[in-house]
């Protein structure tokens, strides 16, 4: 379970957030700006929090931030994977050494194994000794999604992770990992501006509104007027 | 032409690159990396030498390492001779006033790795040494070979802080530089245009070395989308 209290100020944005995640996959529901990332960053501890602000991060009784008592977590030692939009592969290593670069110190046979069964669920077998370079956006969608995977995560964080993938791999996609997940008992956390990819999964939702947490419960209650307007359209062509 | 001096320029020019390699290299990543309200300051005295003449540099640490101060006798009794006047005292003045040239190429080519790189690698476990050595280093090929290259060279021509702080000792301070101010000075300049020349050789083949590298890597060119 991930418990959360976030109140902090980047500029003039203020992120006030509160709540619990007890469901395996919640989705954060917003609009461009509202805070996904900036929250999915301070979760992965990609940016900390500065004194004079409350922030409080436990995933699974566990505190990853916490600033009354200075502590804070370096991402490395968080056990969370982060996918995030623009991909960031390293550009001088291949596919497959990307996805190897987490399991730094396992035994070479034992990381070999790792990268191909990361890169099968990914679907991107194929790509294994291709450089970023030389990858579509989808393709290296798919590879950062096996690289965060490959350390084996206890939480995984998605910043609209598959926004390059046509709509039927993205689906593909998501069942796999959805699956995936399941069996091996990791919490995910997306986050989208996309109404259908967040009803697709049929989630918890956390409804996201310039910072604030408007809402938060099943996808078909949170998002029932964004489905009502989606129906809406399609009806009218 | 001074064959003994051209081996000691050689020779401190390459050991000043080499210890300059193993400070700036880390300088360089705390600078970018680093969170700390000091890291302004520390960059600034980073620079200190680049802005202050080589005569003033060269007396401060005449002074600094000579039997005046105590750490000048500090260091004196520990070597057992001062280091004003000898090789190492050379090594150490040119390593404070070639810094500057180490470090500033390195924290440019550092500043524009992508942070979203250094964030990957720091959510897949990597600490800050692997980061460096893993990212930052071969994502920044050309600003490391600029560093060494400006290094050497700015010590291989270095004469201010030489002639201060090692005077003209044949085989232990006399460098090419002091060699061509001395045959200057006798009106020599048959051999003084040769000692120039071979500096000035050395300097052009150095940048050639750079600039070559540079085309070699050219850009990438565009990839089409086909997902």
């Amino acid at each position: 379970m991930l418990e959360l209290a976030l109140d902090a100020r980047r500029g003039s944005f203020h992120l006030y957030v509160e709540c619990s995640f007890t469901s395996s996959w919640t989705v954060i529901f917003g609009p461009s700006g509202s805070g996904k990332t900036t929250l999915l960053r301070l979760l992965a501890g990609l940016d900390r929090a500065r004194r004079d602000e409350g922030v409080r991060v436990t995933f699974d009784g566990r505190d990853l931030a916490q600033t009354k008592r200075s502590l804070w977590l370096p991402p490395g030692q968080r056990q969370v994977g982060f996918v995030a939009q623009q991909p960031a592969l390293f550009p001088h290593l291949s596919a497959a050494q990307n996805v190897a670069y987490g399991l730094h110190g396992m035994a070479r046979d034992r990381r070999a194994t790792r990268v191909d069964e990361m890169l099968a669920l990914a679907g991107a077998t194929d790509l294994a000794a291709r450089r970023p370079q030389d990858l579509s956006g989808g393709q290296a969608q798919r590879v950062a999604l096996a690289r965060a995977l490959a350390p084996g995560p206890r939480l995984l964080l998605l910043d609209e992770p598959f926004s390059a993938l046509d709509g039927t791999a993205s689906d593909a996609l998501l069942d796999r990992l959805q699956l995936w997940l399941k069996e091996n008992q990791v919490q995910a956390i997306m986050a989208t501006h996309d109404a259908p990819d967040a009803l697709a999964t049929g989630a918890e939702v956390l409804l996201l509104t310039e910072g604030r947490l408007t809402a938060l419960g099943p996808a078909a209650q949170v998002l029932a007027a964004e489905r009502e307007r989606l129906l809406n359209r399609l009806k009218s062509r | 032409m001074d064959w003994q001096a051209f081996a000691l320029s050689l020779r401190l020019a390459t050991v000043t690159t080499v210890l300059l390699l193993a400070i700036a290299v880390p300088l360089a990543a705390l600078l970018v990396m680093g969170r700390s309200r000091w890291l302004a300051a520390l960059e600034a005295l980073t620079s200190l030498a680049m802005v202050l003449p080589p005569t003033v540099l060269g007396f401060f640490l005449l002074v600094l390492l000579g039997p005046r101060t105590a750490f000048g006798r500090g260091i004196a009794t520990l070597l057992g001779h001062p280091l004003a006047f000898s090789f190492d005292g050379l090594v150490v003045g040119s390593v404070i006033y070639s810094l500057p040239f180490a470090v500033q190429p390195l924290v440019a080519g550092f500043a524009a790795v992508d942070t979203g790189l250094v964030d990957a690698a720091r959510l897949l476990g990597a600490g800050p040494a692997r980061i460096v050595s893993s990212v930052l280093i071969p994502l920044a090929r050309r600003s490391l070979l600029a560093s060494v290259i400006l290094s050497f060279l700015h010590t291989m021509g270095e004469f201010g802080v030489v002639l201060m702080l090692g005077g003209d000792i044949p085989g232990a301070t006399r460098t090419l530089s002091i060699v061509l101010y001395n045959q200057v000075e006798n009106f020599d300049y048959a051999a003084a245009n040769r000692t120039a020349g071979i500096l000035v050789g050395i300097s052009v083949l150095a940048l050639a070395l750079i600039y070559s590298k540079a085309r070699k890597r050219g850009m990438p060119p565009p990839r089409r989308e086909h997902a």
